[in-house]
């Protein structure tokens, strides 16, 4: 029997892979081969999807991207064997973008069946767990906090020190929440972990339910993403019947449950305290801080919440230990990135590696350049509230700091490759537009100020008092970031200064059609 | 060539309300912590919508006023006051869509069926919602289409589904 693998990944699935599934199992019966068919996550060499993978002696042999018309023609070249093909891109591993990665947090991704308990074990799993059981809670918090890993979800604030301040509050009920709310255009790497490797994620919630007192864990997803829901409940459901959940997990006398909940559309929710609202059930209005989550948080109480992708480094950090993670990265940024390259692009996908890449090497190297074949004339990184990249500062590092200090932010690790034909002012439009669209409406920056400030941008676009207008939108930019309560508000002008700041010619044409 | 339905949500099949019915869902989930998504969820689930009479059946049993229960459920994009078409069609129009010329064909595709963002077509077959991102970044432009998937959207796979919807 051969062992073949086609993606359940969302993006995969997008480009065919149900369709291809269905129809290599039912050549294979047609031709009377037996073949197993397992649905694993993707790679992350996604312009290569939908890709099928053929477990032979060798290694594992890819085939991507592969359509339901190329099935036939895979079983008369022998890729069950290996065959050569027009599709084939050889041995999965060798592959030059996987080569070049230093993949941490993805090591397992696209590897293992993401719904067998028995598979993750065998690559390590709950190895990072058990070792925390061993060692006990103050340990583990001690021991992240060595590592330097910062939170995933944009900020970058220490996980470290939100974990001892949870576990330093008197005990009692706290809650473990993970923000799955993987709102910002260009990012995919929390739905590609939790499809392809979601006991990574349910394991860094135990760890962190065990150092911090904790015994029930939430996961907030996004309505947008179908299959993270279905893979990451049978996730759940696989973790209990082996005993990794519930009462008494492997006789450790620690008890914890994880439930998943889905969020319904609204952007904002992403900010963890309008998080935590709508888990409650409440509209999704962001809360001042302080008090900080980690002291009253969910329903009131002690509450650490952490991405996703924060979330799901713990299990190798505690396996490995604390320095081996240190060592990756540069100065304050410490580890892996999980780069999700997108747009405009040749190679898209997610590119895992230490901190301190230069941004043109990722887009122009890695990336390959506009998918249009046109020059790349922007990148917007980390997300809606990103600033845009001009090509001029492509040698800037992936590193939190180098990003701060011009005015532009890593966020999430999205980037977002637009060709000449981008029309500046209106992303910057755009910026303003889905800011008003996703505003919870609690402050007062955010909420006119989103608003006016499309006002603005058209009147510039129109050519009326562009110079008045320009330095008025300024002025409103300057309002929101200091004015905001939470980073919507605060970062929305981001992606406008930078614009104005990097493209200001795109603000003085004459006749500016509607990009509509 | 997209003529294998697997995973997706018919919304025809959604149920006559009744507060009866409405009552049942609200139950069965009455034992969770903070349970008005899971209930909304259910009940648009069940229905197509969250109708009005569902709101004031909701905040009774939640214990809440009727217009904090009104204002939860108009908060979030997700949730249809009214019924909606029998099929859902959501298009992204987020930065990375739009760097693959997105804005522009979702709006020619909206002027052909004389609908804007989130209308629904006359015959009620077809709603186009703006999305904004579903995570098929490396994809762009992207769209779901009644819970599926689909990446590289083109002019042509548009015009395609509206015949569909309409079948």
């Amino acid at each position: 029997m051969v062992k073949l693998y086609i993606p359940l990944d969302m993006a995969a699935v997008a480009m065919g892979a149900d369709r291809l599934a269905a129809a290599v199992a039912q050549e294979a019966a047609a031709r009377g081969e037996t073949v197993e068919i397992v649905r694993n996550g993707s790679r992350g060499m996604l312009w290569l999807e939908p890709l099928i993978e053929v477990e032979t002696p060798a290694g594992r042999v890819g085939y991507g991207p592969a359509k339901v018309k190329d099935v036939a023609s895979l079983f008369d070249a022998g890729f069950l064997t290996g065959g050569a093909h027009l599709l084939n891109i050889g041995i999965v591993e060798e592959h030059p973008w996987m080569k070049k990665q230093n993949r941490v947090t993805f090591v397992r991704c696209g590897v293992i069946d993401p719904l067998s308990v028995a598979e993750y074990e065998a690559h390590a799993g709950f190895k990072g767990l058990t070792r925390a059981f061993e060692i006990g809670p103050a340990a583990v918090v001690e021991e992240v906090t060595k590592s330097g890993l910062r939170g995933r979800g944009g900020a970058g604030f220490p996980t470290g020190i939100k974990w001892k301040t949870v576990a330093d509050c008197p005990p009692g009920q706290k809650y473990v929440v993970v923000n799955a709310d993987e709102g910002d255009s260009g990012t995919f790497a929390d739905r590609m972990i939790m499809e392809g490797d979601p006991l990574s994620l349910i394991e860094g919630m135990l760890i962190c339910g065990y150092a911090v007192g904790a015994s029930k864990g939430y996961v907030y997803l996004r309505s947008e993403y179908p299959i993270v829901a279905k893979v990451f409940q049978a996730a759940i459901e696989k973790a209990l019947e082996a005993g990794w959940l519930g009462k008494n997990i492997k006789g450790s006398g620690f008890d914890f449950d994880v439930e998943l909940r889905i969020g319904a559309g609204a952007y904002v929710c992403g900010e963890e305290t309008s998080l935590l609202e709508s888990l409650e059930g409440k509209r999704g209005i962001v809360r001042a801080k302080p008090p900080l989550p980690a002291h009253v948080g969910l329903f009131g109480k002690p509450t650490v919440i952490n991405n996703v992708l924060s979330m799901a480094t713990i299990p190798m950090i505690m396996e490995k230990g604390a320095k081996h993670y240190a060592d990756l990265g540069v100065g304050r940024s410490r580890g892996t990135m999980p780069l999700q390259i997108a747009g405009n692009v040749k190679y898209g996908g997610l590119f895992e590696t230490d901190f301190g890449i230069p941004l043109g090497v990722v887009v122009n190297e890695i990336g390959g350049g506009a998918r249009s074949g046109r020059p790349v004339r922007a990148v917007q990184v980390g997300g809606p509230l990103g600033a845009y990249v001009p090509v001029s500062l492509f040698d800037l590092p992936i590193d939190y700091e180098a990003f701060a200090a011009k005015d532009s932010l890593i966020g999430h690790g999205g980037l977002v490759v637009f060709d000449d034909t981008v029309d500046m002012s209106w992303m910057a439009r755009f910026g303003m537009e889905f800011c008003a669209i996703e505003s919870c409406g609690k402050c007062t920056p955010c909420r006119l100020g989103s608003t006016r400030g499309v006002e603005t941008i058209d009147k510039i676009r129109n050519g009326i008092d562009v110079d008045a207008n320009i330095e008025l939108l300024k002025d409103l930019c300057h309002t929101m970031k200091f004015g905001s309560l939470c980073a919507l508000g605060g970062f929305a002008p981001y992606p406008v200064e930078s614009a104005l700041r990097h493209f200001p010619e795109d603000f003085r044409k004459p006749a500016l059609e509607a990009a509509e | 060539m997209r003529n294998v339905r697997t995973e997706r949500e018919e919304m025809s099949g959604a149920a006559q309300y009744s507060d009866e019915r409405a009552r049942e869902i609200i139950a069965a989930h009455m034992g969770l912590e903070g349970p008005a998504m899971p209930i909304l969820h259910a009940l648009q689930k069940e229905f197509g919508y969250v109708p009005d009479a569902a709101v004031k059946v909701m905040a009774e049993a939640l214990n809440i006023s009727r217009a904090e229960m009104h204002g939860v459920v108009t908060f979030y994009h997700d949730f249809h006051r009214a019924p909606h078409g029998r099929h859902t069609l959501k298009i992204c129009r987020a930065e990375s869509c739009q760097s693959m010329g997105a804005e522009r064909q979702a709006r020619a595709f909206l002027d052909k069926l004389k609908l804007d963002w989130g209308g629904t077509t006359p015959d009620g077959a077809l709603s186009v919602e703006p999305v904004y991102c579903l995570g098929l970044c490396a994809h762009s432009p992207s769209a779901l289409y009644d819970g599926e998937p689909i990446g590289r959207v083109d002019a042509e796979m548009l015009n395609e589904i509206a015949a569909e919807a309409r079948d």
